[in-house]
């Protein structure tokens, strides 16, 4: 690993400031000490923004659970009050990757990143959530961009997700043996209006399938998008899963996260 | 006093490895030591055409930095293969040369060229990244099937083939196959895979300027075979002058047999600049550059009657033996591996022929059970889809073809001393609630699962070897084993075995052993290994081998003992040595009923007269002390067997296999801490279900290794598996005194046919290859669906 500074800003102001191009937030460091270690990445600066009080804490209204950027994994799965709002949340945060790796990664962390086959991407387009910044709010449909890419400008600093509870969801995850990340992961959530089909790990972003969410909208039941043959050109292909078993996983798990609900 | 062998003794090592006080080879660190890192080739096959390091000497804290010239010019010695195979036709197998560092080629991702040595472990790696290598890439050769037709690594070894090796007879097969009513044959694949010790290698060498002497501590499971290795063939210093530490070492698995190229590089180079080195491998090393395991692809046939009895058997492999041959590189495809193919049945034809080639991959060698997995692997598939095929309940078919009498007389090696293979049989049934499967399966059905059962029937040939049968066999050396137990004066025993601990409780399963026939406290004796300045010489811990040799060593050394002790009371008490018994640590005169305790003894043996008196109790011609050795070379192999019946549950929508249920039932002969037993099956099990359902090496075409860490290459974890059910039957081993037969592999034996079997039962017959991943297995469904849908 080479020298680079260390930081630890108080707010998110300072944390902001003194963000440059070459420099990352530490958040868990779940992502970036090991991507640091093995020469993938370089920064002359990592600040620190675990000791931001404002960035940590779970607050549930009675519409909306809001998690603090820099909350663990362990934290959201452990929070009663998650439990409660939104069960299928809290057993995300559950099989995120392994304990250590729980007690040190944040949901903040995990957004900003946007790996393709991470967990909580999906949770943020199923439960409509709006992502705070230290300058916007985002609506998450418009976050996620693309492979590890956000709206996120440099320097933005997210504070908090707020997502939106539902009548009804579930997360069901296919993980890859290995290292647990999704090879698929369905976030299914039934809102009022309408049933959002979240699908992680198949392409190459998180994404809303469309498809699916108009025929569980119609008829929220496993029958109605049973046998569906879904498009596997764009998903993704590696020597764990082929599109085409990738394809098939995301119809199997949305159909066990319908009926979970 | 009641016998130790046999109760659940509290692990000794346990204290000092659960409060973190394990000392292993990365926790030493030595006065002004330097650092070392190691250039390694990103090419799986390249040329060297230019290797240029002068902007890396210049590089802040550098002390050296050693190429393959150098250790050329210095006339260090490769690695070597342990064990000389001939093939079929009478010809030497074939070795290319393996420098510790590389100077014309490189023949797999990860061989070393160059050794940076610097004052901080930070400035050895800035300082290795600056060393610049000039390679010209070659076509790589990376399929074990195709090996042959690829293009030749090694100038002069053709179709890069090492032997083609032949063990049995093929005429005779020819004859009972022609005389057969069916022929059952199959295509399997015995994946590669990657040993993952927790410790990863590490060595520190120093050098002592004024004796000449070199201390090499690593992470080795026979440091007096390492060294030895190192001064016969490394020539890196006499043996009187090298001594090598196996300090705690956390897990092997055979991956630390070897004397690896950073040994040899660290302690050569240690001398070069008598400043002492350490070198610790990161986990992506391990991945790349510890040696693997398995790697074959066999065609087999089993030839049988229409009720049912085995006629013959033939094996056709291809072994993957990786870039080099290595020291049980050769061995395990071949002796380890052919006479145990035919498993627990009588087959009166067979033959195995391997074919062992070179690829451009990590060398692979000799891994948890070694030859017996492979072997196990091809019979027991082979026997499952006979009895598919036969309609013939697979448990009634095996029965039907073992052997009744022992000693058995195996087809192709191995007399069997003894067994109960039915016995096994019945008991793995009932424990496994075989009757009950049915219903079982049914209840799957219900709820849209696939349910499967699947057994193994495996013997094993363990506690190797005996040295005029191995060396007969092209063996480099002789494979007894040595023990001193030497008793302090005040009565305290230490214990010296040539054998060496990395998970196996030896400081346990060794004290109890000298405890009950010595007659001495357990707190008393202490185990030394791992040393090759403490204790005589040893073999060191590989194929079951530590308690079946090394611990009869240790019996025949306490026995020495007590025949002293016998004569030293008989001249106290004035007796005849005849007349003195030995029972729960006391000398007793029969006729007298006068004792002596043992500690008395030694301490007589130790402090020999008395005051004011010209008298010794030692008999003439007893040396004063007390203190034996013993030599125990064994006198056969020793043979575990057992059965293990698997049951798994596959979700046909995801491919997903959950196992239900595991049962072992294994015939170790006598068991000496049965808590320490659990341990070693629940090991190899994990290692075994791994095999079959989660790991896998996976080279591409270029050579590159696609599962280089744990985000790729699948280790099982605890909620992989069930609680194991496990349970034994007990036929003592004739061949040693202690009736033990070994344990340490049995669960990597058996586990990966007995899953697959479940597996590929559930599935309706049809094969899959390991790993029985998700996809695959969901592909198999599919088919399943289909070919139903068709009947139907
Ligand atoms: C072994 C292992 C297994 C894993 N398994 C899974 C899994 O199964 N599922 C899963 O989803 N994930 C998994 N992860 C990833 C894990 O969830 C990480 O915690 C997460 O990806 C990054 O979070 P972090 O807090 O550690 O971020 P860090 O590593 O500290 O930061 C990551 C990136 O995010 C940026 N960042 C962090 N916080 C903020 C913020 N508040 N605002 C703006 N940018 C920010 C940083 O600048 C950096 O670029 C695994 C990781 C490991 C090491």
């Amino acid at each position: 690993m080479k020298d680079f500074n260390y930081h630890s800003a108080k707010d998110s102001k300072e944390a902001s400031k003194l963000a440059s191009s070459s420099s990352a937030f530490l958040a868990g460091g779940m992502t970036t000490i090991p991507s640091m270690k093995l020469g993938l990445a370089t920064y002359k600066d990592l600040i620190d923004i675990k000791n931001i009080k404002k960035l940590s804490g779970i607050k549930v209204s009675g519409k909306s659970v809001t998690i603090g950027a820099a909350t663990k994994h362990v934290e959201v799965s452990n929070s009663k009050d998650v439990k409660k709002a939104i069960p299928s949340l809290s057993s995300l945060a559950e099989g995120i990757g392994d304990p250590q790796v729980r007690n040190r990664g944040t949901i903040g962390g995990s957004i900003a990143n946007n790996d393709p086959s991470a967990d909580y991407p999906s949770a943020c387009i199923a439960l409509n959530a709006t992502i705070h910044t230290n300058e916007r709010k985002i609506e998450a449909a418009k976050f996620f961009k693309g492979m590890f890419e956000t709206a996120l400008k440099k320097g933005e600093l997210i504070e908090a997700i707020e997502f939106q509870i539902p009548e009804k969801s579930s997360y069901q995850k296919h993980p890859n043996p290995a290292s647990r990340y999704a090879i698929v992961g369905v976030y299914v959530a039934k809102h009022k209006e309408d049933v959002n089909v979240a699908v992680t790990g198949a392409k190459s972003c998180v994404y809303n399938d469309k498809e699916m969410s108009k025929a569980l909208s119609g008829n929220f039941s496993s029958s109605s998008i049973d046998g569906m043959d879904l498009d596997s050109s764009e998903m993704n292909s590696d020597m764990h899963a082929s599109a085409d078993f990738r394809a098939s996983l995301v119809v199997t798990q949305a159909k066990k996260a319908v009926d979970a609900c | 006093m009641a016998s130790l062998v046999g109760s659940r003794v509290e692990r000794k090592e346990d204290k000092r490895f659960l409060t973190g006080k394990g000392r292993y080879t990365a926790d030493i660190n030595l006065a002004n030591q330097t650092y070392a890192i190691f250039v390694r080739s990103p090419h799986a096959r390249a040329s060297i055409k230019k290797l240029n390091i002068d902007k890396a000497l210049k590089s802040s804290g550098v002390v050296s930095i050693l190429t393959g010239k150098e250790i050329a010019d210095d006339k260090i010695g490769g690695l070597i293969a342990g064990w000389a195979i001939r093939s079929e036709d009478g010809t030497e197998m074939k070795c290319p040369g393996n420098p510790p560092l590389a100077k014309d080629n490189v023949n797999f991702v990860g061989d070393p060229v160059a050794v940076v040595i610097a004052e901080s472990l930070e400035e050895a790696k800035e300082a290795a990244e600056k060393v610049e290598v000039d390679y010209k890439v070659l076509k790589a050769v990376t399929s074990t099937a195709d090996a042959m037709n690829g293009d030749t690594i090694h100038e002069g070894i053709e179709k890069n083939l090492c032997f083609d090796w032949l063990l049995g007879d093929r005429q005779k097969v020819k004859e009972a196959f022609d005389k057969a009513d069916k022929v059952i044959s199959i295509d399997i694949i015995n994946n590669r895979l990657i040993p993952n010790a927790m410790e990863p290698r590490a060595c520190v060498a120093d050098f002592n300027a004024a004796s000449e002497e070199i201390t090499l501590y690593t992470t080795s499971q026979n440091p007096h075979l390492s060294r030895l290795i190192m001064s016969a063939f490394g020539n890196v210093a006499p043996e009187h002058k090298l001594r090598v530490v196996a300090p705690d070492v956390g897990g092997g698995f055979g991956s630390k047999i070897n004397v690896y190229n950073e040994d040899i590089v660290c302690s050569w180079a240690a001398k070069k600049i008598n400043r002492a080195i350490k070198w610790v491998a990161e986990r992506s090393e391990s991945f790349l550059t510890d040696i693997h395991g398995r790697d074959h692809v066999t065609h087999a046939e089993l030839a049988v009657s229409k009720d049912g009895k085995f006629l013959g058997f033939k094996n056709e492999t291809i072994a993957n033996l990786g870039a080099y041959a290595r020291v049980f590189g050769t061995v395990t495809p071949t002796y380890l591996f052919g006479p145990c193919a035919t498993g627990v049945y009588e087959i009166p034809a067979a033959y195995t022929n391997v074919k062992a080639v070179y690829t451009n991959t990590a060398p692979v060698d000799a891994y948890r059970g070694a030859g017996r997995p492979e072997a196990t692997y091809t019979i027991e598939r082979l026997v499952e889809k006979a009895s598919m095929e036969l309609g013939i309940d697979k448990t009634e078919l095996r029965i039907k073809n073992f052997p009744t009498a022992f000693p058995f007389k195996q087809t192709l090696v191995h007399t069997v001393d003894s067994g109960d293979y039915v016995a096994g049989m019945e008991k793995a049934k009932q424990m496994a609630d075989y009757k009950g499967f049915e219903a079982r399966r049914k209840e799957s059905e219900a709820k849209g699962k696939l349910r499967g059962i699947g057994v193994t029937s495996y013997f094993e040939a363990c506690g190797i070897a005996p040295s005029a049968a191995v060396m007969s066999l092209g063996c480099g050396v002789g494979l007894w084993e040595s023990a001193e137990v030497r008793f302090n004066p005040t009565g305290q025993v230490t214990v010296y075995t040539g054998s060496h601990s990395h998970g196996q409780s030896h400081q346990t399963t060794f004290a109890q052993i000298a405890a009950d026939e010595l007659g001495v406290p357990i707190e008393n004796i202490d185990i030394v290994h791992g040393d090759t300045d403490k204790g005589t010489f040893g073999m060191g811990t590989y194929g079951s081998r530590s308690l079946a040799v090394g611990g009869i060593a240790i019996v025949n050394a306490c026995k020495k003992i007590v025949e002293k002790g016998k004569r030293v009371t008989a001249k106290m008490l004035e007796a005849n040595p005849e007349d003195v018994e030995f029972k729960d640590g006391e000398f007793i005169v029969s006729k007298s009923n006068k004792k002596k305790t043992i500690g008395e003894v030694a301490f007589a043996c130790y402090l020999p007269g008395v005051r004011d008196e010209m008298k010794s109790p030692l008999p003439e011609g007893d040396e004063p002390g007390l203190k034996e050795t013993s030599f125990y070379d064994p006198s056969n192999f020793s043979f575990p067997a057992g059965t293990h019946i698997a049951e798994v549950e596959i979700d046909p929508e995801t491919g997903h296999v959950k196992l239900e249920k595991y049962t072992a039932c294994d015939d170790f002969g006598r068991i000496i801490n049965p808590m320490v037993v659990e341990g070693q099956v629940h090991g190899g099990l994990a290692q075994g279900i791994g095999q079959a359902l989660y790991e896998n090496a996976e080279y591409d075409e270029t050579g590159q290794l696609m599962t280089g860490s744990y985000m790729d290459y699948t280790m099982p974890r605890a909620d992989n598996f069930p609680e194991f059910n496990i349970g034994y039957t007990c036929t003592h081993a004739t061949t040693n005194p202690l009736g033990v037969k070994g344990c340490g592999e049995a669960g990597a034996i058996a586990a990966p046919p007995t899953v697959m079997n479940a597996v590929i039962d559930a599935l309706g017959g049809q094969e899959v290859t390991m790993p029985a991943t998700a996809e695959k297995v969901w592909k198999a469904c599919k088919n399943l669906k289909k070919s139903n849908a068709k009947a139907a």
